[in-house]
């Protein structure tokens, strides 16, 4: 059979896999490192105007009055709107899913009325000619406040003495407990049992852009294009369209070049909607970029969570259950169209998740706060999840007095037992932790590592290895949001034509954050068709142009774009082989297409160029048999449906040195072995775990949104908010497996949230590793010198 | 952050700065390398109305040696210090120190004179200058005054520089012995603590940064005749103020390491 016909892994096949597997190099990064990029602030058009907003300084007050009457008489200023003026044209919203059962949250508006609930929620907007102006006129602008209590402290917070949203009755957001059975009877049989607190800082996802839009209301077509730095283009059309009442065939997103997102741009924030509603207003294009202080009280923040887990396991070292308690806060208001249940319910589905124990009882209770929102962020739940299992499974390998490496060997799920349940009802299709962790062991030489670790300790240098095993959460099915009542879409589609020189262009509906995803489709595309890879031209993020689609999150850009691309491309080959047998007269079965060429299958002996094939079928089809219609553009599309997620699984080690004295921290190397199923692009991969295993290490060592008990957010600004930077960064040293999922083609499983899911929990036991013969043992993160100090009982 | 809208001016002798500067009085501000100054502008935690370009003026630049040690003018940039081999030399403390501030691409612009205005109590510079004793020239319409770093800085960002002047230089003496240690968690950060050694005919200075509102002098502990005792005695020179992530017990542990660290060094 020929390649197009097989699964790229099919067993027992030697299949050319074209330009899939190589490393080559992007086509945007010329363009982006010739500062021709396009962002949006790059984009001028006439009329435009910029916004700014006026944000509550409290965070929780009503507001008594708003005074605009200075601010509009600024220079330049366009109009100061309030909540009021800018719902009659946005409805509000309530974020909740069908699936997450009782998950319950207030309407927000896209300016804030009556009270704000946050500091940093917009209560006003001032549109001017310049951005500049237009916080001219924000400084302007008057208010009187009458402040509230705050509820900024989660276990406040639960206990529920001050509710924020009287109508909610409580301050629970979302809660959800799982029972497996037979837990508490594991734990009374059990040889050993271990327990711990871990805490888990509040932290944001800085992005290199800020969160930027520029819309632009048309009234003669009662149409709005909106210029959008998005991860979810169709999403945000849909939402655009539902909540200021366009319909959706008139509203456009287009997303050109994106600085970064990170889960970030994949929410619907209140300002971005006003941008929007304003632009209707005015009719005229408004433009909102969010500036770095904004966005630190703006921008959805993650994580915090305080979770108590509990181990059982025999005297052998055979664990036996799991048991959790999670408690997590999200601020004032569940994120719009996701929810903000997510993360906490992810904490649930993963933790224990790489071993074979059959029992576990989790708790879980999501909060709300009079802090910035949370939600989804890289990686989701897995960090903290990953940190939960792997910190008090070291603990549980101290108490019992093995190494870590062995013990996990122990009870790692075995290579050969797939498919497997998972007790939190996740299944698995095929995992290699086994191979992983050998591979691992090897690469760090973790016996000479032991050693060296051994040798030094007698100098007084205090260095630590930790390991961390994960799974990852990639390719939802519907079942992720779908199934829930999000109009989020779980499938994706990819279109490709061939143009009358031989070209290939594609269209897809994933879109393109700086990660190289258009790269990647260049390469499938190229691959299936039979193209070399100059050939191709990938066009993402617009609405109007490409397949319906979810975009980029919950790393599926490969696994179901990618595949949608493949399956795409092979249609069209065939499509283009009709034509040539047409116009060759000879049997489709004997001929191929090759490096842009219909070749003989057999002699590989070239029989016609792509480019002359183009010309017939465009411009002289004339020539062709009369009942004859060559179809050189074709749609694709594709959803996973087998599995809820497909599951890749991995292992990451860190080795640091920890300066007793000052507390300091000092990374040495970094390990990641990871199974993202067929890799596409070695380089691009290892560049994704890399770069989430720095974001992993911002927020085991320095990454924490600091609010002070009046929720004022302390250090909102790049010289207070630690984020990770290449000075202190170690080399990161990747390896792989390829276990591709057998639901595609293609097979690819997705890699863009393995690093940062799994850095965290590493650090963290490399940390007590080197403690440990000190006495001490953190579990609050970011570690920061005071923390261990503390640990380690000097200050 | 944008910046709210200003005027500037690019005075080419010191007379037309000192004229500016009078004429405006508080509305006007010196520009020099503008590492911190237009930062604060985006961030509108300051709006003057007049910038007064300095660097065009001649006569602040240049590394000069003295016969008894350094004059470095004020416009010297950060990355002029770090290279210089003048300063290697006879000021290495200032080559120690230049190499923790910030990063290259600040130190390309950020000047001596500018760090030396601001007082930024965590700064690098303001230290240094305590330790070694430094002379700082000021510059006026009146002429030329000389002040010693000690009184220079006398609060949380605030210097003995009065409207309408300009620091034109510093004068380092030499020192026989000098270290520079400080503790930060990002490399270019502010530090969290930070420490200037010198010793001079067998005399020790020990000066923070990061510990108070200005550079603080160690008193207690420069005098100690042993490490113990210099340990012992700091938390009477010492009352660091917390900073968002470490108490001030953090900070003077902190600064106790240090001192070991410079002790041992010196
Ligand atoms: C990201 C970042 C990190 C930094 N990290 C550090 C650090 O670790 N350590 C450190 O020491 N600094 C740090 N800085 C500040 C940097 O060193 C500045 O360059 C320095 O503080 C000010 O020098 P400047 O020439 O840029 O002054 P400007 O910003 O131009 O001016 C600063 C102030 O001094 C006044 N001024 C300037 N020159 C004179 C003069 N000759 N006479 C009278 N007044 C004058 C100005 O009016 C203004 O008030 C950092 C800056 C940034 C942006």
């Amino acid at each position: 059979m020929a390649k197009a016909e097989l699964p790229l892994h099919a067993p027992g096949t030697q299949l050319d896999k074209g330009y899939i597997g190589q490393s080559v190099p992007r086509a945007n990064a010329q363009r982006l490192l010739q500062g021709r990029g396009s962002f949006i602030d790059d984009l001028r058009f006439p009329r435009l105007a910029h916004v700014a907003f006026f944000r509550s300084p409290y965070a929780h007050a009503r507001i008594k009055r708003l005074d605009f009457s200075k601010a509009s008489k600024a220079e330049g200023v366009i109009g100061v709107f309030d909540g009021r003026s800018v719902a009659e044209y946005c409805t509000p919203w309530v974020a909740v899913l069908a699936h997450l059962k009782g998950i319950k949250s207030p309407p927000q508006h896209a300016i804030a009325i009556e009270r704000a609930c946050w500091q940093g929620e917009a209560v006003a907007a001032a549109v001017a000619d310049s951005r500049s102006q237009a916080e001219d006129a924000v400084a302007r602008i008057e208010a009187e406040w009458e402040e509230l209590p705050v509820v900024v402290d989660m276990d406040e917070a639960l206990a529920g003495k001050r509710v924020i949203h009287p109508e909610l009755g409580d301050n629970i957001c979302f809660k959800r407990e799982l029972d497996t059975g037979g837990v508490d009877e594991a734990f009374a049989t059990a040889d050993v049992v271990v327990e711990d607190v871990f805490h888990f800082g509040r932290h944001t996802g800085v992005c290199l852009e800020g969160r930027a839009l520029l819309a632009d209301y048309n009234a003669a077509e009662h149409s709005l294009t909106v210029y959008h730095a998005t991860q979810a283009p169709h999403m945000m059309q849909d939402i655009f369209s539902r909540h200021l009442n366009i319909p959706e065939a008139n509203v456009r997103v287009i997303t050109k070049d994106v600085g970064g997102s990170y889960g970030i741009k994949v929410h619907v924030y209140a300002d971005e909607m006003a941008t929007a509603a304003l632009s209707v207003m005015l009719r005229r294009p408004v433009k909102f970029v969010a500036d770095r202080l904004e966005s630190f009280v703006s921008d959805i923040h993650a994580r915090e969570h305080k979770a108590k887990v509990r181990l059982a396991c025999t005297s052998s070292g055979e664990i036996l259950a799991f048991e959790l308690d999670d408690l997590t806060a999200i601020g004032p208001y569940s994120v719009y169209p996701r929810t903000s249940g997510i993360e906490g319910n992810q904490v649930v589905n993963l933790t224990g998740g790489p071993y074979r124990h059959q029992k576990y009882r989790a708790k879980m209770h999501v909060v709300f706060t009079n802090k910035n929102v949370t939600c989804q962020y890289r990686a989701v739940g897995h960090p903290i999840a990953v940190a939960l299992t792997e910190g008090i499974v070291d603990l549980a390998a101290q108490k019992l007095g093995m190494d870590v490496a062995e013990f996990r060997r122990k009870n790692l799920i075995p290579d050969d037992a797939y498919p497997y349940t998972f007790p939190s009802g996740i299944k698995f299709e095929k995992l290699s932790h086994h191979k992983s962790l050998n591979k691992l062991l090897q690469l760090m030489d973790y016996q000479k590592l032991r050693e060296e670790q051994l040798r030094l300790r007698k100098n007084n240098i205090y260095r630590g290895i930790g390991l961390a095993a994960m799974i990852e959460v990639t390719n939802p099915s519907p079942a992720f949001y779908g199934v829930g009542g999000a109009r989020i879409s779980a499938q994706d589609g990819a279109t490709l034509r061939l143009e009358p020189t031989g070209m290939l262009t594609v269209m897809c509906s994933v879109t393109e954050q700086g990660q190289g995803t258009e790269a990647v489709f260049a390469q499938v595309a190229a691959s299936a068709v039979g193209v070399t890879l100059d050939k191709v031209r990938v066009i993402t993020g617009d609405t109007a142009v490409t397949p319906y689609g979810g975009g980029t999150w919950a790393s599926r850009g490969a696994g179901i774009g990618g595949e949608a691309v493949l399956l795409a491309g092979r249609a069209l080959r065939s499509n283009v082989l009709d034509v040539a047998s047409q116009i060759l007269k000879a049997d489709k079965a004997t001929l191929d297409i090759l490096n842009n060429e219909i070749i003989n299958r057999l002699t590989l002996e070239t029989r016609m160029p792509l480019a002359e094939l183009g010309r017939v079928a465009y411009f002289r089809p004339d020539t062709l048999p009369i009942d004859f219609q060559s179809e050189l553009t074709v749609t694709r599309h594709y959803t996973p449906r087998q599995y809820g997620f497909t599951f890749t699984n991995g292992i990451q080690a860190s080795w640091l040195e920890v300066d007793p004295d000052t507390g300091f921290v000092r990374l040495l190397k970094h390990w990641c072995v990871e199974d993202a199923g067929t890799l596409i692009n070695p380089m691009l991969v290892d560049e994704q775990i890399r770069g989430g295993v720095v974001q992993g290490i911002g927020a085991a060592l320095f990454e924490e949104c600091l609010y002070g008990p009046d929720g004022q957010l302390l250090n909102g600004n790049m010289a207070d908010y630690l984020v990770p930077m290449a000075g202190e960064m170690c080399d990161i040293v990747c390896a792989h497996l390829e276990t591709p999922t057998r639901q595609s083609q293609l097979g690819a499983k997705g890699v863009g949230e393995a690093g940062t899911a799994g850095a965290p929990a590493a650090v963290m036991n490399a940390i007590n590793d080197a403690l440990a013969p000190l006495g001490a043992r953190v579990t609050a993160m970011p570690f920061t010198p005071q923390r261990i100090l503390k640990a380690l009982g000097k200050v | 952050m944008k910046a709210p809208s200003f005027a500037y001016a690019r005075p080419g002798t010191l007379a037309e700065a000192f004229d500016l500067l009078e004429r405006h009085g508080e509305g006007a501000r010196i520009l020099a390398g503008g590492q911190s100054l237009i930062p604060s502008l985006n961030m509108r935690l300051s709006s003057p109305e007049l910038l007064v370009d300095i660097t065009g003026l001649a006569g602040l630049s240049g590394i000069e040696s003295l016969p008894k040690g350094l004059r470095i003018g004020a416009l010297v940039t950060h990355a002029q210090i770090e290279r210089s081999p003048e300063v290697k030399r006879h000021a290495p403390l200032l080559a120690q120190a230049a190499p923790h501030i910030a990063h290259p691409a600040i130190r390309n612009r950020g000047t001596l004179g500018g760090s030396l205005a601001l007082a930024d109590p965590a700064a690098e510079y303001p230290a240094c200058a305590v330790a070694l004793d430094a002379t700082l020239v000021i510059a006026g319409k009146k002429g030329e005054r000389r002040v010693k770093a000690g009184a220079f800085f006398k609060g949380l960002f605030e210097t003995d520089l009065r409207p309408g002047e300009i620091l034109a230089a510093a004068e380092f003496p030499p020192a026989d012995k000098a270290v520079f240690v400080e503790l930060a968690r990002r490399h270019g950060d502010y530090a969290i603590i930070g420490l200037a050694g010198t010793q001079a005919a067998s005399r020790k200075r020990f000066v923070f940064l990061g510990a108070g509102a200005t550079p603080i002098l160690a008193v207690n502990a420069s005098k100690a005749s042993s490490l113990e005792e210099a340990r012992e005695v700091l938390g009477k020179d010492l009352d660091p103020p917390a900073d968002l992530y470490h108490s001030s017990a953090t900070k003077l542990h902190l600064a106790r390491v240090l001192l070991e660290r410079a002790w041992n060094k010196l």
